[in-house]
This record gives structure tokens, sequence and C-alpha cells, in this order.
């Protein structure tokens, strides 16, 4: 369960945040949209402890995560960056493997459990046999597979990701957030996720909360987010909301002209 | 893998060390070498070796080791392949520490001998936070930012020194002679001055493996893995910059040693900076070794510095990096 109170945040004097509330269940997606500058990865950065947060407290199954050292909150909260900023030396084993940092002493030595959980998660991601590549070498949606599978071995109740379908075309997308969705449930992981795509937010989370400068706008399931009325004041282009033949999800279609 | 580089840089080692001590203006055939390393041969012999050859031997191994060691560390902390400690000016800062404190007329007493590289350490440090800063673009030092403030940093803080040598006496002048060419300096008390701080400093740099490991994905991904960032980068740029500082204070400004062994070293072993470290503490020591006995060798019976070798050997191969670096985006 991660509970964020009121939480703020400022660079230097100008503020980013302001005053946002969300609650996540375990098992549960969040998807955090909204436009390009509203706070989205500043918010995930935040919670992850990168950025210091001005008040306002994040809470992890009651326990207030925000004066924990760097390795005490790593065992509650793991990240999925954008595959963007991958060093291009290392390879995928010794990528997943730094996930278990946070139960390791400072030299980093592995156990034989620490190997056999990152081979383990490296198979369900379908990456075994990417083990002895170098990450660079492997292809965009490889590379977030990876990524995601670092974040797995850290074994934590929470996981943000902050937007990790950019730059995959549309089967990798969808793999990508079935997978996801898969640990979520079987693992009752709860998520936290930005994301561009509407209409993959819309399919995959259980709730979505929109950020607009800064401002948590409104939070709720896809139905009583994703309306007309909302979209078109958050993102200031007209849109008509359909449903998914499937799944009946709403569907967001944008209106040209 | 690892098992074999260890070994393989252990060989080579021995083959320097062994070289060094015997080959100089009298070269000392290994049957008398070994003699002597177990107490029998002449008193001449016995001399060269153990008050000559022996001293230099092991100073110019520290030398090579603290700089390649301090090199990689160096490239971890900034992300960056170019980052050695002669390229980024922590040298010529260091430098300037070691005259500043040597035109104080310290260096006779035993103090001096602490005062020297304590010196060179604080303006190393000056130099390299300076030169961080300037460099800094958010999380990124990009290539070029860092070469230009290294060589704005160093071009300062080398006038000063000259200044600084300019003023002093004739007899101080010679002593810092060795400063600019970058040669080594004799005598086994050097050795035991250098040794206290070099230990230090190594050993924390030898145990940030680990650390430097997790800096490589950019300071978020460490923070988010478990790495207290801030205190990691502190204690790394602390200790690199005092092995530095400890080196360049009785060996002079050696460049590209720090440059050419941690990437040859990545470039076959790997990037894991656990056996990045180690391998390039031993393997830096041995190229040191190598240029040293050249330096001995080429003009013999002159003898030049041993940083002129570095250098000629170093700046292509710099080049050849930055081409690298810039090509593929790869290091």
């Amino acid at each position: 369960m991660l509970t964020i109170k009121n939480i703020s945040v400022f660079y230097g004097k100008r503020q980013i945040l302001h005053n946002i509330n969300l609650d996540v269940n375990p098992g549960e997606i969040l998807a955090l949209i909204g436009p390009n500058g509203a706070g989205k990865s500043t918010l995930i950065r935040a919670i992850s402890g990168v950025i210091p947060i001005k008040s306002g407290d994040v809470y992890v199954d009651d326990i207030n995560i925000t004066s924990l050292s760097s390795m005490q909150r790593a065992r509650k909260i793991s990240v999925v960056p954008q595959a963007v900023s991958v060093p291009p030396a290392f390879t995928v084993w010794e990528t997943v493997l730094l996930g278990r940092t946070p139960y390791l002493n400072f030299l980093g030595q592995a156990s034989a459990q620490d190997e056999a959980l990152a081979h383990l998660v490296l198979e369900q991601v379908d990456c075994l046999h990417l083990i002895n590549s170098h990450i660079t070498e492997i292809s965009g949606g490889e590379q977030q597979r990876v990524l995601l599978a670092r974040a797995l071995v850290q074994d934590t109740p929470i996981l943000l990701m902050d937007e990790p379908t950019a730059h995959l075309d549309l089967r990798h997308q969808l793999d990508l957030l079935k997978l996801i969705t898969k640990h979520a449930r079987e693992k009752n992981i709860t998520v936290l996720i930005a994301l561009h795509d509407l209409n993959l937010a819309s399919l995959f989370a259980d709730k979505i909360a929109i950020v607009q400068n800064g401002q948590l706008c409104v939070a709720g399931t896809p139905k009583e987010t994703l309306t007309e009325e909302i979209l078109n004041s958050i993102y200031n282009v007209p849109v008509r909301i359909s449903h998914h033949p499937d799944t009946g999800t709403p569907l967001v279609i944008p209106q040209i002209g | 893998m690892p098992r074999i580089s260890y070994l393989s840089s252990f060989i080579f080692l021995v083959i320097a060390l062994t070289l060094s001590i015997a080959i100089g203006s009298v070269f000392i055939p290994l049957n008398d070498l070994w003699n002597v390393l177990h107490g029998k041969g002449s008193a001449v012999m016995q001399s060269i070796i153990w008050d000559i050859r022996m001293p230099r031997t092991v100073l110019v191994l520290l030398t090579g080791a603290a700089l390649s060691i301090s090199g990689a560390s160096y490239q971890g902390l900034f992300r960056n392949p170019l980052a050695d400690p002669f390229l980024i000016g922590v040298a010529s800062g260091a430098g300037l520490g070691a005259v500043i404190a040597l035109s104080i007329k310290w260096q006779y007493s035993f103090w001096g001998l602490i005062a020297v590289p304590l010196s060179a350490f604080g303006m190393a440090l000056i130099t390299v936070v300076i030169v961080y800063f300037m460099a800094r673009i958010g999380q990124t030092v990009p290539t070029t930012n860092l070469i230009l403030a290294g060589v704005a940093v160093s071009s300062f803080a080398t006038s000063l020194t000259s200044f600084l040598m300019l003023r002093s006496s004739d007899e101080l002048r010679r002593a810092l002679g060795w400063m600019m060419g970058g040669s080594i300096q004799n005598g086994w008390q050097s050795v035991f001055a250098i040794f206290p701080f070099l230990i230090i400093g190594t050993t924390i740099l030898l145990l940030s493996g680990h650390a430097l490991n997790l800096l490589q994905f950019g300071d978020d991904q460490a923070q988010q893995l478990g790495l207290n960032v801030s205190r990691a980068r502190a204690l790394i740029l602390i200790a690199a910059s005092l092995v530095t500082a400890t080196a360049v204070s009785f060996s002079g400004i050696i460049g590209f040693i720090g440059l050419v062994v941690p990437h040859l070293m990545r470039l076959w072993f790997g990037a894991d900076y656990r056996n990045l470290l180690p391998l390039s503490l031993i393997n830096g020591g041995t190229a040191l070794l190598l240029a040293d006995i050249l330096s001995r060798v080429v003009l013999a019976p002159q003898e030049i510095p041993v940083g002129i070798i570095t250098a000629l050997a170093g700046a292509p191969f710099f080049l050849w990096v930055l081409r690298r670096s810039k090509n593929q985006g790869f290091w």
C-alpha cells in the first residue's frame, strides 16, 4: 500500500508539485497521466527519494519512508527508469544483479540465493537468453524488460515506472504492460506508472491520476477520469470517448480540426 | 575469466619488477640478482640493488599503481572515459600544492614529508571540485567540458607553480625540476612517506567498486538502487585525490598512465569496477615500471623524465579513445 500525503516539491524557489495526495493498493496499477512537464517524473523522483520533499509524507504500509536511508528505502520502492540512460559496458546479468544492492554489503557480493533470484526473474521476463549480452546490444524492448527485471529482483512492495513504454513499438508496449500486470497481481505489488498513452493507461490501469501544472486534478477509475470534459481541459485538444469493443474501457479518440 | 586476468597481471608485474631491478647503468644478471636477494653477492652489488634500484622500483610501482587506480576512479565518478588525473588538472593542482609546501622549506624535516603530500592533497581536492562544477551540466559531465575545464584549471595551477619556482632559490628550483617532467625521486624515505597515504586512499577506492558500478547508471538510478550517492561520491573523490596527490608529491606530474591503463583493463576484462580497480592498480604499476625502464635505456647513460615516455605513448592513445568514444558512444 502506497500512501502519498500532501507532498510538495520545489526546484530552488519554483514549486513543482503542489500538495499531492494519492493512495494505491497492493496488486493495483495506478497510471499517472498528464501533459509534458506536468510533474509526473518529478513525483516519481520525489517518492523514490532522488529529490527532497519539502513538505508532506510518503508511507509504504504505514511506514513513513521519507526519513529512511537510501538503502532502507530501496527495500520498499524500486524504480524502472526509461531505458535511455544505460551505460554500455555492463552485461544484462551484471545489470540485473545490481537490483540486489539493498540486501548486499558495500562490496556488493551477491550470494547464491541472490543469483538464483536474478535467474528466476530473468526467466520470467523472458530475457534468460540475453544474460551475457551487453545491455546496449539488445533492443529497446529487451532493455526495458531487463530494467524491469532489475526492479523485480529488488523485491519491493512498491514499483514505480517512468514511461517505460516510451520508444517501444506497439507489440513491445503491450508485452511489457501485460508482464507488469501479471507481476502486480501475482506478487501483490503496488504499481505506479507514468504513461503518455491514454489508451494504454485505460486498458491496463485500475486507477488513473491526472496531474497538470504540478497539481493532482482528478483520480479514479479509467471510466471516471477519461472523460471528454476532463481531457479537453487538461490537454486543450478536443477528444471523443468511445469504448474498447472487447473490454469496454474508455477509448480516447483525438479530434482533428 | 577474473582469475586469468589477475594471474596474468601478476606475472607481468613480476617480470617488470625483475627487469626494473636488473636494467640500468650496470646490468645485473639474474643469478647475481638471486644471490643478492638471498643476502649473498658483493657489497657493490648489494648497494646498487638495495639502495638504488629497489627504492626506485618500489616508488615507480606505487606511483603507477596510484595514478591508474585514481584514473579509473575519476572515470567512474565522472562517467567519462577521458578523466585522467593529469588531463582533468588534479595532478597540476597537486603539483602546485606540493611546491607551495616545498617553498615554505619544510621539506628537510619529518613534517616536510607529511606537509608536502597534505598540501598537494588539499590543492588536488580544490582543483577537482572546481573542474567538476565548471564542467557539469545537470548530472552529466560532457567530455569537451571536462577537458576544457581541466586544461584551464591545469594551466592556471601550472603557471602559479612556475611563478613560485622562479621566485625560489637555485637549490629549490633544482629540487623542483622533477615536478614538471615527472621523474622519480630516489630513496627509501620517499617510499615510506608515500606508503601510509596510499594505503588509506587505495583501500577506500578498492572498496568502492560496487558503488562505482551503481554510479554508471546515473545518480538517480544509483540512489534508487540503495546507494547513498552524495556520500559515495564525496568519499571516492577524496580518496582518488589523496592517492593522486601522494603520487605527484613524490614522483612529479606523470600524464596518461591513469588514462591508458584503466582503459585497456576495461577493454580486456570488462567494466565491473570491482575487478577494474584492482586490475588497474596492479597493471598501472607494471606499465609505469616499463616506461621507467625505457626512460633509463633510450638515451643511456642519460636518463629522461618518465613523464616524456608516458606522454609519447599516451597522447596518441588519448586521441584514439576520443575518436572511438565519439564514433560509438562506447567506452
